[in-house]
Parts: C-alpha cells; sequence; structure tokens
C-alpha cells in the first residue's frame, strides 16, 4: 500500500523488538466478541479508478465556471488570483498542525500575524483572532462573547434581515442559555435607539441578507448609551470601499471570509472572521497570533493570550475551539497581500457598477421591480412570476439568477436575491436580463 | 528550513503597487454613496512575485509531514495523500454553491451520503451528521443531543458530565458551552477510567460521560463496556471523543460497544492535511438512541435522488451550509482507496508502529503506564535533573524531528506523548528513536545542548510571558 510502507517483513523485525507474537497480540485489550468486525465498506480502488469515479460525481455539479452565476446569499463567486491556491497548497502550509512549536513554525504564526493585521485594517480593529469554523459560528461565538460581557442582561438583539442559516446557528448555540433572542425589523438605528436595558448587545449586517447597506453612523454611540455592544457582521468585499464597523464604533466585528480568495466549494470550508477594540481583546474567544522575540532579540511569533482557551483552562475556557480554519484563512491572507489597498479598492468598485447595471436593467422589464434601497453587489428584485420557477428554467440553460427566497420564507414567492460580482460580464449581465424576461412571459 | 528573517507583507509595501490585474469595468459606472464610503484602506501594495516570494518563504519556515516526521500526539499526523487534494480541488466542487438546489447538486450530495454510510459503518452506529467543523464542534453536537435527549423526556435535572482527568481540554468546556457542570473521573493505577469513583459519582443529575477510547494515554480503556452500561443504567448517556479511532478502524467499533454519539477527526484518522490549524471535520454519527437528534440537515436518498433533510428531533443546525465540504470530499477518496482490509492494515501498523518506537525508548524514558499500548505513548522526560520535556522537544529539532506533544494529558508529569502513525518507514523510527536515546545521553553530559535548544530554526525560544503581557497583535507600521 503506497501510504501504509512497512511490509510483511518489517512488521516480523519490529514484533521481534516488541517481544510479540503478532499483531494481532497488541491487541488483546479489546474485548474479544467485539474484536474484528465485518465492515461492508465498498472494495478498495486505485488512485487512477477513485479519481474518475469522484470526476464523475463532480461533474454532476452546477459550476460557476460554466454558468452566468447570480447566485450568493452568503456564498460568493469572486476570483481568485491563481497564486493563492498555488501557494497555499504548498505542503510546508498544508501539512502543519497548529504551530503550537513557535520555532518551527513561524511560516503560519506569521502568516497569522499578517492576516490579522490586515484583516484589522480590514475591519477598522486591532485585535483579530485565527478565525473560527465559518462566519454563522463566528457570529454566534460573538453573542456569546458580548452576553458574557454583561451578565444580567439576557437578551440579544439580531436583524430580522440576517441570513437564516445563522439566525439557526445562533439559536442551536444559545439554546442551552438563559439568553433570549429579539429580533428588529427596520434599520439598525432604530433599533439601537429603542434598546432596552435587557439588551446585551444589538447585531447589525453590513449588507443585511437581502443585499440593504445600512448608514450606521451613529448607531455605535445610542447601543453604548444603552449599556450594550455593537456588533457588525459585515462582508469583506464591500469594505474595500464602505466605511469600516471599527471606524463606525462596533465593539465586535465578525465576518464570513470565503470571498478573500476562497472558493464557495459547495459552501465548506469557509472562514470565520473574528475581531473585537483591543480594549476586548482578552475576551474575545479563538486562537491569537502575537509577536514576540528571542534572547538575541530576533522578531518571531507565537500563539498568545492562550489563558482563554480550552487547553489551558478546560471548562473555565471563553470557547472550545480548538482546530479552526487555519488554511482558508491563510488563502485570505496571501489574497488581501496579493490585491492590497488598490486591488480590493477595484474589486469592490467592480461589484457595484456591475450589480447597479444589472439592477437597473432589470428595473426594466416589464412586471419586475428593483429595491430602492442602498445595495453593494446583492439586492432584491420582486418578480412576475414564482422566483422558484425562474430559477428552475434558467439554471438548467445555465444561468444561475440568484436565490429564490421561498427557500427560506416559503410565503415569499416571487423574490429573487441576485449577486452580482466582478467575475460577471456585462454579456452576462444582459443575458440575466433577457432570460428573466423571457421566463416570465 | 529558511533560516533568513522574512519582512511583513507591510514593510514590503511601496505606494501604487498591486499583485493582481482586474479589468475596467465593461458597463456604465454608477455614482458611489459618497458620505458611506471610507477614506483609506491601509493594506499593503506589493507586486505579484514580491507576493509570491514572500509567503513561499513563509512556508519554508514551517516543519511538516510533507517535510519532516512529525509525531505529535493525539493529532495523528499521517501523510495527506495527494490524491485527496486532486479529488477536492476538481472545480466540479470548487465552483458549486452550496445553495444551488437539489436538483442541481446531484453530485456531492451522493458523495456526502456515502460518506455518511461509510463512516457510520466503520463505527458501528445508525446515522451520521456531516456537520460540525471539527472536534470541538462535534462534541458541541453530542453534548447539545445528550441534553436534549434528556429534556424531551421531560428530565431536566441532569445537568452533569462526567470527564476522566485524562480527557483533552476541550471536552469540559464543551460542557460549560451548554451550561452543563463537569465532575472529574479519576484514572486507575492502570490508566484505565475508575471504576468505583465512576459508579460513586453516578446518580440522577449526571446526563453521561465523555469518553475517549483510546484514551489520551494510548490506551485501550477495557471496561469500556461496563462503563457504558453503568452509566445507561444510571439513565445517563455516553459520549464517544473519537480523536483517537486511528487505532482502531477495522479492529473495533465504538457503537459496539455502547458508545452513543461519537464525533470522528476525519482532519486526523481519514488524512486529511491540517493545514496549520484546520480546517477540520468533527462530524458526528450516533447509535439507536440518539439518531433522531442529530444536526441538520443530512444526506438523504428518495426515490434514487439525493437530498437534504433535518433530522426529526435534531439539535438544528452548527453551521451554515454543509459542513467543511472540502474536506469530506477529501476524506471520502482515502477511505474509497483503502477498503476494509486498508482501514484494518491502517490501524494494526499504527499501533505496531508505536509499540515498536516504545520499545526502543522506554528503558531511558519512563512511562507511568506501562501496558502494551495503542496508535501512541505517553513516555515521561523528567529523568535528569534539571532538565525538562521542553528541552527534549526543542533538541529533537535540531535532529531535525517535529516535537512530539508535550505536557499532555495532564496526569502524567512532564509527559512527551508520541504517536507515529502507520505512513512511516521503519527506518524512520529508528532513526526517532536513535535521536531520543542520543539526547537522553546528552541531558546527562551536556544539558546546556539542551537547555539553549534549538539551534537550527529562524528563531530560538521566544519570551510568551513578555508577548501575553503586553500583546502585540497586528502591524502598527
Ligand atoms: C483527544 C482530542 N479530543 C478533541 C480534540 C479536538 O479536536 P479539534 O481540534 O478538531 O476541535 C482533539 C484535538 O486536538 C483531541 O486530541
Amino acid at each position: 500500500m503506497p501510504f501504509i510502507p512497512n511490509t510483511d517483513s518489517d512488521r516480523s523485525r519490529m514484533l521481534a523488538v516488541i517481544g510479540k507474537p503478532s499483531v494481532e497480540s497488541l491487541f488483546g485489550d479489546i474485548p474479544e466478541k467485539l474484536r474484528y468486525p465485518e465492515l461492508d465498506l465498498p472494495p478498495a480502488l486505485s488512485e487512477m479508478e477513485i479519481l474518475r469515479e469522484i470526476e464523475a460525481l463532480a461533474a454532476k455539479n452546477l459550476s460557476s465556471s460554466t454558468c452566468a452565476w447570480f447566485l450568493g446569499a452568503g456564498a460568493y463567486n469572486h476570483f481568485i488570483p491563481s497564486l493563492v491556491p498555488a501557494i497555499a497548497s504548498r505542503g510546508e502550509f498544508l501539512s502543519a498542525y497548529t504551530p503550537y512549536q513557535p520555532e518551527v513554525s513561524q511560516g503560519t504564526l506569521q502568516a497569522i500575524f499578517e492576516y490579522q493585521s490586515m484583516a484589522g485594517s480590514l475591519f477598522g480593529v486591532e485585535a483579530m483572532n485565527a478565525s473560527h469554523y465559518d462566519g454563522a459560528t463566528a457570529l454566534a461565538e460573538a453573542v456569546l462573547m458580548a452576553a458574557r460581557n454583561a451578565p444580567g442582561r439576557e437578551t440579544v438583539v439580531l436583524p430580522a434581515a440576517l441570513h437564516p442559516e445563522y439566525k439557526e446557528v445562533i439559536r442551536t448555540y444559545l439554546e442551552p442559555l438563559d439568553v433570549k433572542i429579539r429580533e428588529y425589523a427596520g434599520t439598525p438605528a432604530a433599533a439601537a435607539a429603542s434598546l432596552d436595558p435587557s439588551a446585551a448587545c444589538l447585531v447589525a449586517a453590513y449588507p443585511d441578507f437581502e443585499g440593504r447597506v445600512h448608514d450606521l453612523s451613529g448607531v455605535a454611540d445610542a447601543v453604548h448609551a444603552a449599556g450594550a455592544l455593537l456588533v457588525v457582521h459585515a462582508d469583506p468585499i464591500l469594505l474595500g470601499l464602505f466605511k469600516s464597523p471599527g471606524e463606525l464604533g462596533a465593539d465586535i466585528v465578525t465576518a464570513e471570509g470565503q470571498a478573500l480568495g476562497n472558493a464557495m466549494n459547495y459552501g465548506g470550508p469557509f472562514l470565520g472572521m473574528m475581531g473585537a477594540a483591543s480594549k476586548y481583546v482578552r475576551k474575545m474567544p479563538g486562537r491569537i497570533a502575537g509577536q514576540a522575540s528571542d534572547a538575541e532579540g530576533r522578531r518571531g511569533f507565537v500563539l498568545t493570550l492562550s489563558a482563554r482557551e480550552q487547553h489551558i483552562r478546560r471548562e473555565k475556557a471563553l470557547s472550545n475551539i480548538c482546530s479552526n480554519q487555519g488554511l482558508v484563512m491563510l488563502q485570505a491572507c496571501i489574497y488581501l497581500a496579493t490585491l492590497g489597498k488598490n486591488g480590493l479598492r477595484k474589486v469592490a468598485e467592480l461589484c457595484w457598477h456591475k450589480a447597479h447595471y444589472a439592477a437597473a436593467e432589470i428595473a426594466k422589464l416589464p412586471g419586475f421591480s428593483v429595491t430602492k434601497d442602498i445595495f453593494f453587489k446583492e439586492f432584491l428584485v420582486k418578480t412576475p412570476v414564482p422566483a422558484q420557477s425562474i430559477y428552475d428554467k434558467l439554471s438548467r440553460r445555465c444561468v444561475v439568477p440568484g436565490l429564490p427566497l421561498s427557500r427560506y420564507w416559503p410565503d415569499r414567492t416571487h423574490e429573487l436575491l441576485v449577486c452580482v460580482t466582478e467575475m460577471n460580464t456585462k454579456e452576462q449581465i444582459d443575458l440575466l436580463a433577457a432570460s428573466l424576461k423571457e421566463a416570465s412571459k | 528550513m529558511n533560516l533568513r528573517p522574512e519582512p511583513l507583507a507591510y514593510e514590503l509595501s511601496a505606494p501604487g503597487r498591486c499583485g493582481a490585474a482586474l479589468p475596467e469595468p465593461d458597463v456604465p459606472e454608477t455614482a458611489l454613496p459618497e458620505g458611506l464610503l471610507r477614506d483609506d484602506l491601509p493594506l499593503p501594495e506589493i507586486d505579484e512575485l514580491t507576493a509570491v516570494r514572500h509567503f513561499t518563504r513563509l512556508s519554508q519556515k514551517n516543519y511538516s509531514i510533507d517535510t519532516e516526521f512529525y509525531p505529535l500526539g493525539s493529532c495523528t499526523m499521517k501523510y495527506n495523500p495527494k490524491a485527496n487534494e486532486a479529488a477536492a480541488s476538481l472545480p466540479g466542487w470548487r465552483t458549486t454553491h452550496p445553495l444551488a438546489g437539489a436538483e442541481f447538486s446531484q453530485g456531492a450530495l451522493e458523495l456526502m451520503y456515502r460518506l455518511q454510510a461509510m463512516l457510520v459503518e466503520i463505527g458501528g452506529f445508525k446515522a451520521a451528521s456531516l456537520q460540525p467543523a471539527a472536534g470541538a464542534h462535534g462534541e458541541l453536537a453530542g453534548v447539545l443531543m445528550i441534553r436534549k435527549w434528556h429534556r424531551d423526556r421531560g428530565d431536566l435535572k441532569r445537568v452533569k458530565m462526567l470527564i476522566p482527568d485524562s480527557a483533552h481540554g476541550t471536552n469540559p468546556a464543551t460542557c460549560s458551552m451548554v451550561g452543563f457542570e463537569t465532575v472529574t473521573i479519576p484514572s486507575d493505577a492502570d490508566g484505565g477510567v475508575d471504576l468505583a469513583a465512576l459508579a460513586a459519582a453516578l446518580d440522577d443529575t449526571v446526563a453521561g460521560i465523555m469518553i475517549t477510547n483510546p484514551s489520551t494515554l494510548g490506551l485501550f480503556e477495557r471496561n469500556i463496556e461496563k462503563i457504558a452500561k453503568l452509566v445507561h443504567d444510571a439513565g445517563g448517556l455516553v459520549y464517544g471523543d473519537g480523536a483517537n479511532l486511528n487505532a482502531i478502524t477495522g479492529i473495533f467499533r465504538p457503537g459496539d460497544a455502547g458508545i452513543d454519539v461519537m464525533h470522528f477527526n476525519l482532519h486526523k484518522t481519514f488524512s486529511t492535511p491540517h493545514g496549520g490549524g484546520g480546517p477540520g471535520s468533527g462530524m458526528v454519527a450516533a447509535g439507536e438512541r440518539l439518531a433522531d437528534y442529530l444536526p441538520g440537515p443530512i444526506a438523504v436518498k428518495k426515490d434514487g435522488r439525493f437530498d437534504m433533510a433535518m433530522p426529526k428531533a435534531g439539535i438544528g443546525r452548527l453551521k451554515a451550509f454543509h459542513g467543511n465540504f472540502g474536506v469530506l470530499v477529501r476524506a471520502y477518496t482515502y477511505i474509497r482507496m483503502l477498503g476494509a482490509p486498508g482501514l484494518r492494515r491502517l490501524a494494526e501498523t499504527a499501533v505496531l508502529n508505536a509499540n515498536y518506537l516504545k520499545a526502543k525508548v522506554e528503558k531511558v524514558y519512563p512511562l507511568k503506564y506501562g501496558r502494551g499500548c495503542m496508535h501512541e505513548f505517553v513516555a515521561m522526560g523528567n529523568f535528569v535533573e534539571g532538565v525538562h520535556t521542553l528541552d527534549i522537544a526543542k533538541r529533537l529539532i535540531d535532529y531535525g524531528f517535529h516535537p512530539p506533544t508535550i505536557y499532555f494529558p495532564l496526569i502524567v508529569p512532564e509527559a512527551l506523548m508520541i504517536e507515529p502513525t502507520e505512513t512511516e518507514t521503519r527506518e524512520t523510527l529508528d532513526a526517532f528513536a536513535d535521536a531520543l536515546l542520543k539526547i537522553a545521553e546528552e541531558a546527562r553530559t551536556e544539558p546546556e545542548l539542551l537547555h539553549s535548544a534549538p539551534h537550527v530554526t529562524p528563531v530560538g525560544r521566544l519570551d510568551e510571558v513578555a508577548a501575553a503581557r503586553c500583546p502585540i497583535l497586528c502591524y502598527r507600521g
């Protein structure tokens, strides 16, 4: 077997050193009647055979590389510079563990530090952690952090227009605790103005699930005046153009970072981003890299503030998180360094212009109407016929028009959430408009 | 290993540079919303080649499985076959979307469905959910399931979880996340769960036990059936921490011994790369009692079509979308390449390799629990006055080996937890044993060599205390 190298003759020599008669005799502690179950598994395949089989499976999925793609809703089709996967797939990064031995993990540790620095710049906060499982769990942990910060304040206030799957995750995380969830329908500013003293935090989605970009100026002051924390969950690509949550006074920031150099991958692995104003850093869960020096004064990096974590504090830890999304974070790090100041702004501008062109074209179609709210790359369209039927018809012809909201809200049958990124050409947008028109006849 | 200091990306920056070319807009432009825009985006400005060199050089500052032996106990640092990577990076996976809908995702759903079935079979369970993104996330799933099972029976007073003192830190931390109190159960002289202490702790406030088998001591829990029965008889349920499944694939199925729910670390046993911290997959499988309580959605098959569905009494969602899908493709590929005989050979070899290493060094590196080990063993590094496990670990780096896990499990003083895995040759194990023995000699004759180690790395030991006292967590210009 190519990756179990020791041969039967190696085995005999090793057993002689151990002083055991057989490999089976190494398993004497296992209850005999339970030993060696017959496993009903498909027969082993060679590499060539398994790759052939998997290629056939992979080919059965709708692909953004062959379709005009306008579906987002939490997983985004953005451009990934070739160097990002080329470098992140180097074995030295790919096959290393969590950097517990800093002297032989400076590559990973410096990359985490650089990621924290660049993500911190993007979000306008000093302290970022090294990742959570995804945007939903990052937000759930942020809400838990806010609740811990204000014992006695038992409500967390979420936007009604938060990604429905994120709401489900937050419900799962909060269910066993004495924390209640309240939702607000209007703007974050209106919700902030009417916070009551039971609120531990207000969450603002930037943009919200329906694509609206709310003006968050003044929100932080109102939230703080009510004694609560402001949590902003943002699209990192939007932050290439729009004011950062930190600049707007957010205490905790979270994001889904997939858009930063990671493929859609059927929804995972993704990147949970979390950061906080520096005064809250010791209350923030997750691994954090920090700068350090050795006895000769050379700069290096270590995992730090670990007194917050499970391996040190066990039941008193801030979270149980251990393995995170290291490699996905590394891709985001390489992406941010490569695009940099000018490139990320340009990506964001392309999304803005193309999305607004698409919205204008769709608004011209008979029976269709488009949101009047400020949006960035994703916007809500009212359709003259059920959006799911449009979706099915168009997707079969490789124009994936967006997310029919009836997927999450069965009664919202005539609404389509359309996402346009820098990857969509004018030709594709025109094709979308023409196809929508035809499908609604 | 690259020893030269590498500047930060920010320190390589020069105004006006960019590492990626983007097209000009091909649509009429729309005015930007002035009042909402940021003034400055303080990111580095570097060209493509500078970025490539920078990150390539950083990679060369890591020890990794692809470059060194990496016997990090409890982490199963086995070789990650390149076929896994080829399979996971197919465009049909990378470019497909979690909300495309079942009709348009039949390949992804079929793979998940088949993987669930294979893992259920390997573990001896009834159903599985691929939602959890890592082991700790799987623990959260399992403990929430146990909690809900009791509550659905109207039993609200079960708020304690029993945890052996050898357990990983994620076990007690998980209990705190769901508001459970943890009760530590001591180990007996043989390194197993102390049955008398367990019996004494069991009452009608106990929700269950979290048990790791083989334990973090690398020992198989001989009383596993007895423990499960004691806990079940007292009305509790049994959680299995499956981090150490690598010792027993094809040899023992935890579900057969009464484990009600278990997480599998696909990033350990099933060879998906650890990526310098993740992503992993901590999928959970459950037996009869808890199958309906799994987190969802899970892949199902109806009339020959694949779809997603929420389990009947499930605890809900643990993350957006469908788990760490790319990790699932890798684990699927790996299991299909091994088949049942390969899985058995894997565990046998992992255990053989660990026992071989143990036999070669145990006369010098004492063990607290001497019986035959499974896939790993825990030695002690305190056999020379003034020399510590940390020093031995750092000196191993000079010999070109990644250190074992150190100071864990907590119940073994000066622990050195060594897990060779099945993918190493006898020659590598010999070289590692020789290095350990040589270092033991040096500890007596030239302890300074150990205290000042490592000597072959870009930095020496870093002052972690100072780093935590005045944290610098980002570049400050
Ligand atoms: C015994 C044990 N349990 C649980 C975990 C947690 O797994 P993860 O890091 O995937 O969350 C680990 C991993 O280090 C472990 O070794």
